[in-house]
């Protein structure tokens, strides 16, 4: 992509289509959103209410068998920061933040801004927010992720 | 059993695209938030492909009364916009920006990078337990 080197737009986009019809097959068959943070505290029966214990396993358990899947044909980066003390704060601000928040990239990004749903449309433009500002701040402070 | 399946489908195939999106790797993520560094806008890409598909379903939903093999749509009550949603993602917008990762591709990372995937897991469990147990407001019951 020009001016942008390491941008994958197609890939992006296919991958993008994948997320969405996975998110429509949960919706349209089960009526439940695929929203990763609720049914990930469904599944540690963290959450009052969602969806049953047995979808959100089965859900939770496909997301690491479809990585591995497209792993065994083709090269899949994960570049994650080097300092485990980052990488567990950060964890634990998310796993925080997505409960009192009521949903992450998935639930509000994906299943709510397409509903045009205005909780999500708020969450989704505070979440990139911060997120813009935290690696910012984190680039003047010239801190290496 | 056909709800098990379809879950499983679900999750799968969403797994899968997370893996071909790139959406998987924490250092790409970041990069979309690093708009005063090397901008990758890759994620735009990403969010505007799982976005069509969602809101051709939206308009299948109102146009049906049930889903296709369960009782009813269990979607979200369109409850107000409170300081608990705003704080929350807020916060949960820093986490993403200090290593670039949400809920979903943590969790399917464990398939690529399993050891950091697990210690970001368990951190978020931790997170969710905290909130369950210390954030949630008494119920008058």
């Amino acid at each position: 992509m020009p001016g942008f080197p390491h941008a994958m737009p197609l890939a992006g986009f296919i991958g993008g289509l994948m997320i969405g019809v996975a998110a429509a097959i949960m919706l349209l068959g089960n009526g439940r959103i695929a929203g990763v943070s609720g049914m990930f505290a469904r599944v540690l029966g963290l959450s009052q209410g969602g969806a049953p214990w047995m979808m959100a396993l089965l859900f939770t358990v496909g997301l690491p068998l479809g990585a591995a899947l497209v792993a065994a044909n083709r090269d899949v980066e994960a570049r994650f920061p080097t300092s485990l003390g980052l990488i567990a704060v950060a964890g634990l601000i998310v796993g925080i933040g997505t409960r009192l928040g009521a949903g992450c990239t998935s639930g509000h990004g994906v299943c709510g801004l397409s509903r045009l749903s205005p909780r999500s449309i708020v969450a989704t433009g505070t979440f990139m927010a911060t997120g813009i500002a935290t690696v910012t701040l984190m680039r003047l402070a010239g801190v290496v992720a | 059993m056909r709800q098990g399946i379809l879950s499983l489908v679900s999750g799968t195939l969403f797994g899968a695209g997370l893996a071909v999106s790139g959406m998987i790797d924490p250092a790409r993520v970041r990069a979309f938030l690093d708009v005063t560094g090397a901008w990758d806008p890759t994620l735009a890409f990403v969010m505007a492909g799982a976005i069509l598909p969602m809101a051709i379903a939206w308009l299948v939903v109102r146009a049906r009364s049930t889903p296709i093999v369960a009782e009813q749509f269990y979607t979200p009550a369109t409850s107000p916009i409170d300081a608990r949603l705003i704080a929350g993602a807020a916060l949960f917008g820093i986490g993403w920006g200090l290593v670039g990762l949400c809920p979903g591709p943590a969790i399917a990372a464990l398939a690529i990078q399993p050891a950091p995937a697990l210690l970001f897991i368990a951190a978020m469990a931790l997170g969710a337990a905290i909130h369950r147990f210390a954030l949630i407001p008494r119920r008058s019951a």
